[in-house]
């Protein structure tokens, strides 16, 4: 133990706090001047979730997973006769897909859940309002937001090849 | 810039030399622009050095240039706030608390020279009068502590008191050396004493503890403990709010300006210049020796943590005063020994 104590002449500490200080004025800040330069954020980051419509099911996954229940579907079911004949098939059709973003904490089970990958994470963070009833996001508003959804950070050299090729972004 | 401006109100002078009421209130004019402009330059720096000491870039935005008008902004944010006192304070002594930490620093830059003639007065007893007035600045703050009826600013102020008696010891201590190598107490003729070398070669322990001593006695940190913000709210300053808290902030930036060109006179030559640099004028020199100076104390700010009460006693009179006995001590014999 004794041998991991650096000695140290008196003053010694105190000069290298100096240094340190000094050495750090000389380098560039790290700083971005946000609103002037935006930020470069990375594929991943948790900024807003964003809806590829077509994608869905209307399953429902989504909304009972949500922890704070912020995810709002109406949908109906609708029977149409196939052209060969045979029964009915009953097909549910949309009418409302909204996420209260004034709820959302952001954990990302509904992304994790999507069993047809609708749900994207965008890195987009600037929708603040001055109405707390505008942090809701309709359908076509979440839509908007899949055209800034990034495309996933390359593999790490030697990974297994990704098991799921649909997994790709829509853009 | 602010040189400049100090000759040309002297070549004024000059020019009207007979007329006494005209050349006191040029001299007045100048000393006071000096007061509410220097310091301010320094509360820049002290943002900007600071920020970029710890990786960040400081005010960039008022007045569009990497936000040189910062505290012209301050400043009109502090006239705009609301002048509060507290109930139970006591009222006159309150108010007059600012002005009584604040005044002893300008009246000090009277006898600063900045220039072989630049300086509005040259006092026979130019060392005296600069620590006797630099001590007049803590009555003020015991004054905003005990008025405030605040235990946080008796706590605080009653810090500054005790600080200001344990460094200025070694203060006067380091100061008399010079004025014995100098053989005078005009800050005038101590800087002309030093046209052939900077008193910091010959006495450069004196140049660190009164460097360090100075520190102490603008409660800067590492021996903020009388305004220790995360103990004691803001010492003395607690309850203090808009023009009268600017006042005291001014009065912190102004009592930096004030040690620096202090320290600059006594130990770096004042207005003399490097030998080879004679083309530089005397002005420049002790502004840039001022600026020099308050930049080591916003790097000694940026870099040490705050130290405790009980080791700042310690130091000063366990470890400063000693040494600048010593320092006299050297000073004297070598003083006899040439002669």
């Amino acid at each position: 133990m004794a041998d991991t104590q650096i000695q140290r002449g008196w003053g010694q500490g105190l000069l290298k706090g100096l240094s340190v200080t000094l050495r750090t004025m000389l380098r560039p800040a790290v700083t971005v001047q946000y609103p002037h330069v935006k930020p470069t954020l990375p594929a991943r980051t948790r900024g807003v979730i964003a809806l590829k419509e077509a994608n869905c099911t209307v399953c429902y996954k989504c909304a009972r997973e949500c922890p704070d229940w912020c995810i709002y579907i109406d949908a109906h079911k609708e029977a149409h006769e196939p052209a060969s004949g045979g029964r009915a098939r009953s097909a549910k059709i949309l009418d409302r897909f909204a996420i209260d973003y004034s709820l959302c904490m952001y954990c990302g089970i509904c992304v994790e859940v999507c069993p047809f990958d609708a749900l994207f994470w965008s890195p987009e963070f600037e929708y603040a309002e001055y109405d707390i009833t505008e942090m809701i996001h309709e359908r076509e508003r979440l839509e908007e937001w899949t055209y800034t959804v990034l495309p996933p950070p390359a593999l790490e050299d030697g990974a297994e090849p990704p098991e799921d090729s649909k997994a790709e972004v829509a853009s | 810039m602010i040189g400049a401006v100090a000759v040309l109100a002297q070549s004024a002078v000059d020019d009207f030399t007979s007329n006494f009421w005209l050349s006191l209130l040029i001299k007045t004019v100048a000393v006071l622009g000096f007061f509410l402009v220097v310091p301010l330059v320094v509360g820049y720096m002290e943002h900007k050095v600071l920020a970029h000491m710890q990786a960040r870039l400081g005010p960039m935005e008022a007045g569009v240039f990497h936000g040189w008008a910062q505290l012209v902004a301050d400043g009109v944010k502090f006239i705009q706030k609301e002048d509060v006192v507290p109930a139970a304070a006591d009222r006159s002594v309150f108010s007059l608390a600012p002005a009584v930490a604040m005044i002893p620093y300008i009246v000090t830059l009277v006898v600063l020279p900045l220039g072989a003639s630049v300086w509005a007065l040259d006092l026979d007893v130019g060392v005296f009068f600069v620590l006797a007035m630099s001590s007049v600045g803590v009555l003020g703050v015991l004054m905003a502590g005990w008025s405030s009826a605040n235990k946080f600013s008796l706590i605080g102020a009653l810090r500054a008191a005790a600080q200001l008696i344990a460094y200025e010891l070694p203060l006067v201590l380091a100061t008399a050396a010079v004025v014995m190598q100098a053989a005078s107490m005009s800050l005038v003729d101590i800087s002309e004493a030093q046209w052939q070398y900077w008193f910091v070669l010959t006495q450069p322990i004196g140049f660190v503890i009164f460097m360090i001593a100075a520190v102490a006695e603008l409660t800067r940190p590492p021996f903020d403990m009388p305004v220790a913000d995360s103990e004691i709210i803001f010492g003395a300053y607690t309850e203090y709010t808009g023009l009268k808290f600017a006042f005291f902030l001014l009065a912190e930036y102004g009592g930096i300006v004030v040690m620096s060109g202090v320290a600059a006179v006594l130990y770096l030559g004042g207005y003399q210049p490097l030998r080879g640099l004679e083309m530089i004028p005397g002005p420049l020199w002790m502004m840039g020796k001022i600026f020099a100076l308050s930049f080591v104390i916003i790097w000694l700010r940026a870099t040490f943590p705050r130290l405790r009460e009980d080791q700042l006693q310690r130091f000063a009179w366990i470890g400063l005063t000693p040494l600048a006995l010593l320092q006299i001590l050297v000073v004297a014999v070598v003083k006899v020994a040439v002669k």
